[in-house]
């Protein structure tokens, strides 16, 4: 979904440009925190975050190159912005898009000039943002378990894809050169681009899932969940006592807050969004039916001729927008749930902790 | 998307559009492609007056029309986006050879997007084609881009091939071992190809840290080549958006 | 630098321990002295700790007890800069050695990284390709050579920084026959001091007049290469094997230099 020259007006293109170099420079802070912890010959004055950022990024070039096969002749590619966040943390994720969408501008004329503000916006720090939210929150509320980081991993991965495709929709209703309906444009792609993030999804999750097989000290978005350390006392395997707590300087405790309250905010608004439009327009696969069958529809839509017309132009009509509603308060229901849950959870868990520190 | 490989872009030659610093180019292109994107569309002219200046820089710089035009191909699908305009947008219907219902704004947005996006492609290939590299690193770096993305970048580009070799290794050991991947069935195999991709990529950035570590690097990369530009340079560089501007301008004002 | 300095050996390891964060220890008291001109072949199973060894002699890790000393030089913090220049260490694989666009730019790295600039570096850079005959590649990036001009560029990379003493990691590996004969007269036509981490037993033979035994994190033996060969019960213990038909009692073994430079 690289978007070319002259899609978005100079004025809006120009402001996303701005948006994106902020958010890049937030992410060249965060990425020297997220790359340069672990290693033993960091305290020597090593600078890790360019090697290691620029060998992600052309593994992210690399695997977006690797045709994954739908069925007969056609065959989809990863985009990678949710697997890079959740590989090596959500700034360098958003550096390593963010400079392969560079790239790709500069040297492939893939995606316009003017426009890389717009796909560095959209592409690297929507997606990765959202992907990485929602990941965090996932794992957050999940059991601590790596099948549940592999869970979150597709969630974050199905969601970030539409999410993006509603950004776009958005600097498309402020700054769009066509006067193409916004219903319709949304409809289309996020439509479209809900197909394209399950493949996403199940692929990211399989990769993820590979690594974390391996080597599941690389998964930036899995540290902390590996298993606790076990004692061999008298033939019996016990859970060794919680080494004294680490100093983490890659993420301050404040921000899972922060990450928890976009996550939700941001799971409120798709769901508001995909449900808002879900209710009349069918799905991806619908839509292409909907295509073929074009002759058919064009005597029926006053709109002659379009094979969108599904789609409404209108705008807004009552009932989706009760669907839409309907579809925020159930997630926001959902995340009460969860929550509940979650601090159950985390209540037992402390609580055993203690048990096991007065044994 | 981003398919295919660098210098298979660059096209050799001695040419003064060659000879250009980087950041000179860079900064044309963009204002190029900046001016074009603010031109009215129902200007024609001007847009036909923007092909005729691509076309003169392509001559000057050797490069032919055919290769301009495979290169175009990179816009296809939003080409067929384009073609879906007349169709949805609403408003004052014509009809087009007797048969077809189209939409007049339509056309008109149609028109406006594709003749932006392919002056815009076009000069992107143009600048990618008489620009190695490594010049357009440079170049970047000369514009004040932040060193730490130019340096990912030049990681990138250096490893880029490593690692598609790396890609393409898995792939024939896959199928030395009668592995055919024909669906999403098989996405799990090709997914922990992908997996250990990741993994031998972030290894081996860990190991090139070290070699750079080991030949005193503490951050920041050595300047060993830098891009300068004179001022005869500049103005030769100029004039491409400054052509394209009074264009724009008369488009405006007519 | 004083006249003094001839008497001061190249690398002076003692008692040099070392274990990893995770608390795997690699290393238990290495204790190794390389005169300076000498050529010396540092031999060893897998996992015997030769790389951890090699880490320490520029500084990469930092000795858990015991020093490392290059040219009289003590390898800490204060100075690295210094130390990395005298140790030239060329990695195994060239691709992790060769990170920049340009074959020049790579060779050009390090000194530009300590400072040289302009002129003096060209020639540097110019003389160091030179030396491993790939001058004429200068332009090329590293990605389109051949893995025997790859290596050989690296160690380029590390020669144009004058290092005192040239550390290579498995230089033979990957080589056909030509390219190792190729690296070896490389090698042998430069005036400095040589640690060569290998399992190439008939190459360490053919280069290095002396040898030590790292086994299980301690040098195990240190003698004559050709002596250390023929030793079949010192061989077996540390699960070193020549190949088929190698005698190395029939191999000419190469002159010590006496007191190079």
């Amino acid at each position: 979904m690289h978007v070319p020259d002259g899609f978005i007006n100079a004025p809006v293109s120009v402001a996303a440009g701005v948006v994106a170099a902020g958010a890049v420079a937030v992410a060249l802070r965060g990425a020297r925190r997220e790359l340069g912890g672990t290693s033993h010959a960091a305290r020597h004055g090593g600078e890790r975050a360019a090697p290691l950022a620029g060998l992600v990024a052309a593994f992210v070039f690399a695997v977006q190159m690797l045709n994954f096969p739908v069925a007969a002749g056609t065959s989809g590619h990863l985009l990678g912005g949710a697997l890079a966040a959740i590989l090596v943390g959500p700034y360098t994720g958003v550096l390593v898009v963010s400079v392969v969408l560079l790239m790709q501008a500069v040297l492939f004329a893939d995606g316009g000039l003017t426009a890389l503000g717009v796909n560095i916006l959209l592409m690297g720090v929507v997606t990765v943002v959202v992907a990485y939210a929602l990941f965090r929150a996932l794992v957050k509320v999940l059991p601590r378990r790596r099948s549940s980081v592999t869970a979150a991993s597709f969630l974050a991965a199905l969601v970030s894809v539409p999410a993006a495709a509603a950004a776009f929709t958005l600097l498309y209703a402020i700054g769009g050169t066509t006067d193409v309906p916004v219903g319709t444009v949304l409809a289309a792609m996020v439509g479209v681009h809900v197909l394209i993030g399950v493949g996403e999804a199940v692929i990211t999750a399989a990769t993820v899932g590979a690594v974390l097989a391996v080597r599941p000290d690389l998964v930036y978005g899995a540290r902390g969940l590996t298993a606790p350390l076990k004692l061999r006392v008298g033939g019996e395997l016990v859970d060794a006592p919680a080494p004294a707590p680490q100093p983490a300087p890659v993420r301050p405790p404040r921000s899972t807050r922060t990450v928890w309250g976009v996550g939700a905010a941001t799971a409120v608004v798709l769901a508001a969004f995909v449900s808002f439009y879900a209710s009349t327009s069918p799905d991806g696969l619908e839509r292409v039916a909907a295509d073929q069958g074009i002759d058919r529809e064009v005597r029926d839509h006053g709109l002659a001729g379009s094979p969108l017309a599904d789609y409404g132009v209108a705008g807004i009509d009552d009932p989706r927008l009760s669907v839409g509603l309907a579809g925020a308060i159930g997630v926001a229901g959902t995340i009460a749930v969860g929550t509940g849950v979650f601090t159950v959870v985390r209540r037992r868990r402390d609580a055993r902790r203690q048990d096991r520190g007065t044994v | 998307m981003g398919a295919g490989h660098a210098h298979r872009l660059y096209r050799h030659a001695e040419s003064p559009v060659h000879r250009l610093p980087p950041h000179c180019k860079l900064t044309a292109v963009f204002c190029f492609v900046l001016v074009v994107v603010c031109t009215p569309r129902t200007a024609l002219w001007a847009f036909a007056a923007y092909a005729l200046l691509l076309a003169a820089v392509a001559a000057a710089a050797r490069v032919p029309a055919g290769f301009v035009l495979r290169r175009l191909v990179i816009e296809v699908p939003f080409v067929a986006f384009a073609f879906l305009m007349p169709f949805v947008v609403p408003g004052e219907q014509i009809r087009l050879l007797g048969f077809l219902d189209v939409s007049v704004p339509g056309l008109w947005d149609a028109w406006n997007v594709l003749a932006k996006g392919t002056l815009g492609v076009t000069a992107s290939v143009l600048l990618a084609a008489t620009t190695e590299l490594r010049a357009l690193l440079l170049g970047l770096e000369r514009l004040k881009l932040p060193p730490l993305i130019v340096q990912i970048a030049s990681f990138m580009i250096r490893y880029g091939d490593v690692v598609t070799d790396e890609m393409r290794r898995m792939s024939v050991a896959r199928r030395s071992r009668g592995f055919e991947a024909r669906g999403p069935r098989h996405w799990g195999v090709l997914a922990k190809s992908a997996g250990a991709l990741f993994i031998r990529s972030y290894e081996r950035g860990e190991r090139v840290h070290l070699a750079m570590l080991s030949r005193g690097y503490a951050g920041t990369m050595p300047v060993i080549d830098q891009a300068t530009a004179s001022r005869a340079q500049w103005t030769a560089a100029a004039a491409l958006p400054s052509a394209a501007l009074a264009v724009c301008l008369l488009g405006w004002a007519l | 630098m004083s006249s003094g300095l001839g008497f001061v050996p190249s690398l002076d390891v003692r008692g040099l321990a070392y274990a990893y964060p995770d608390g795997h220890q690699a290393l238990f008291g290495v204790d190794l002295t390389v005169e300076r001109g000498e050529r010396v072949a540092l031999l060893g199973p897998n996992g015997a700790g030769k790389t951890t060894l090699v880490l320490h002699l520029n500084g990469i890790l930092t000795a858990g007890a015991g020093t490392v000393a290059v040219a009289g030089l003590p390898v800490g913090r204060e100075h690295l800069a210094e130390i990395r220049r005298k140790v030239g260490i060329v990695f195994q694989d060239p691709d992790d050695q060769l990170f920049m666009p340009t074959v020049r730019e790579d060779v050009a790295f390090g000194p530009a990284a300590a400072g040289m600039r302009g002129e003096r570096l060209e020639r540097a850079v110019r003389t160091a390709l030179e030396r491993v005959g790939m001058a004429e590649f200068a332009d090329r990036p590293p990605h389109h050579l051949s893995f025997g001009q790859r290596r050989r560029v690296a160690v380029a990379t590390v020669l144009v920084m004058e290092p005192e003493i040239l550390v290579l990691d498995e230089p033979s590996s990957n080589l056909d026959p030509a390219s190792r004969r190729e690296l070896a007269d490389i090698v042998r036509s430069l005036d400095v001091t040589v640690l060569m981490v290998t399992h190439d037993l008939p190459y360490a033979l053919e280069l290095c007049p002396r040898a030590v035994v790292l086994s299980e994190g301690a040098i195990a033996a240190d003698a004559p290469t050709g002596k250390l060969l023929a030793d079949r019960e010192l061989m077996r213990r540390h699960r070193l094997e020549l190949p088929f038909g190698f005698d190395p009692a029939a191999t000419p073994a190469p002159p010590r230099r006496p007191g190079a430079r």
